[in-house]
């Protein structure tokens, strides 16, 4: 039986009837149409699902619909304010925090909750925050330079001036 | 990957919940955060047909102090929000562990009550509560039972935990004297789970003479089950050799062998844990 659930989704209301076995992932990108949200390994390993639910980071692919229901959702697409890339994003294209860019969003959104919660965080506080967001490519080196990056520029409203990376 | 389909009914209360569950039949599961639940039902290793949505009761959620300065932690609380809690990082291990778990988002919804009643041979959290002497406080629509975490897992995915049962609550009690505490663990890399896990705490009442004579050493990854290792215990208590205690550590225990680590290796390395494990409890106080 389908269950009914409202959804706060990037500041906009939404409501969807439901199985109650889909996740939440599967309920933004094929009802919502918010595809920025990404699954790979579907077994809360990767953290490229990775949303915040009311407030915190959580794996959407380990979240049923129903879960959330009432709950306010913010993706990847809920970042960019106004067609301006957030900081974070901003930063990961500055630092080059990326390659294939397959995990970025997940990556991103954990970046985002990390530092509401720690403004300035060390280098381990930010390996630590991401430990549960798997990158194939980078090595994550990069990775730590952008949300380090971004953290002085959330600080200070401009970005470092050192252009060195890493 | 998608479960196969279940009726879901959300519990409004715990008087709701214990309503339902007084109806269950053995293919009703309890849903909490959900991290352990949700990715054996997506790879069909659990096929529950009804699921009691827990997540909402906010009355489970939490930790208070006793009256005899022991802890009371419901059931709901997630392992972030006990990592925020000085009244739980306060002991030793639970400062080591917590932050071991799983990851940000995985301790964001993962639960106490969840990893307690879930009875994974390889979670890190149980072999913690053993040597804690938590108990499990559970209520059904018949009552209510104080069970000693020591006698709460029966194996591998199995408790005394009946189908009517909720775990609403673990009760810590409070740590007196010179009290020390550490937990130490070998991880599978890329799950996280202990391939050896120990956890240890040891004690000296005032007026002992120098002596430990309280010690408690909870092992994980390595049995069916997380369990005391009685026969450590009682070496330490008698010698105060940490690397003589561990070798005892598997005494009795038919010791689990799998592809990341055979008998002979995990015996090795749950011993080395252990050894380590207490070294570091007697370096530190708490």
């Amino acid at each position: 039986m389908a269950e009914h659930v409202t959804l706060v989704v990037n500041g906009q209301r939404r409501e969807v009837d439901v199985e109650p076995r889909r996740l939440l992932v599967e309920v933004l990108r094929e009802d919502f149409g918010l595809t920025g949200t990404h699954v790979a390994c579907d077994t809360s390993q990767c953290g490229a699902c990775t949303v915040h639910m009311d407030g915190q980071s959580v794996k959407s692919c380990t979240v049923l619909a129903v879960q959330a229901d009432g709950a306010t959702v913010t993706t990847i697409e809920g970042l960019a304010a106004g067609g301006e890339l957030h900081p974070i994003q901003a930063a990961f294209w500055e630092k080059h925090g990326l390659q294939c860019g397959f995990c970025t969003p997940g990556m991103i959104m954990s970046a985002a909750d990390l530092l509401a919660r720690v403004p300035d965080p060390s280098d381990q506080q930010i390996r630590h925050a991401i430990h549960g967001n798997l990158c194939r490519c980078t090595g994550y080196h990069n990775i730590v330079a952008a949300i380090r990056e971004a953290a002085v520029t959330m600080h200070t409203g401009s970005a470092s001036d050192s252009g060195i990376v890493g | 990957m998608t479960s196969l389909a279940f009726d879901y009914r959300r519990a409004d209360s715990v008087d709701q919940a214990l309503a339902l569950l007084a109806e269950a039949d053995p293919g009703t599961k309890v849903l909490a955060g959900g991290h352990s639940l949700l990715p054996i039902m997506k790879t069909r290793l659990a096929r529950p047909d009804r699921l009691i949505d827990i997540g909402r009761l906010n009355e489970l959620r939490g930790v208070n102090r006793l009256g005899d300065g022991g802890l009371s932690i419901g059931a709901l609380t997630t392992y972030s929000e006990l990592l925020a809690n000085p009244a739980i990082t306060v002991y030793g291990l639970l400062a080591d562990v917590l932050p071991t778990i799983g990851d940000v988002q995985v301790r964001n919804r993962g639960t106490i009550g969840g990893a307690v009643a879930h009875v994974d041979p390889a979670a890190d959290l149980p072999a913690c509560l053993l040597v804690l002497d938590a108990e499990v406080v559970v209520r059904s629509a018949r009552g209510g039972r104080t069970i000693a975490l020591t006698s709460f897992f029966e194996g591998a995915f199995n408790s005394v935990l009946l189908p009517d049962e909720l775990i609403t609550e673990i009760r810590l009690p409070a740590a007196s004297g010179d009290y020390r505490s550490a937990y130490r663990a070998q991880e599978q890399p890329a799950s996280g789970y202990a391939l050896a896990g120990a956890a240890v705490v040891i004690g000296r009442s005032t007026g002992g003479g120098g002596r430990f004579d309280r010690a408690a050493i909870g092992i994980t990854g390595v049995g069916e089950c997380p369990y005391r290792a009685s026969a450590a215990e009682q070496e330490f208590l008698s010698s105060g050799d940490p690397a003589a205690a561990a070798a005892h550590a598997t005494d009795g225990v038919l010791v689990a062998s799998d592809i990341h680590a055979d008998r002979e290796y995990r015996t090795a390395l749950i011993r080395v844990q252990v050894r380590r494990a207490l070294e570091a409890a007697i370096e530190r106080v708490g």
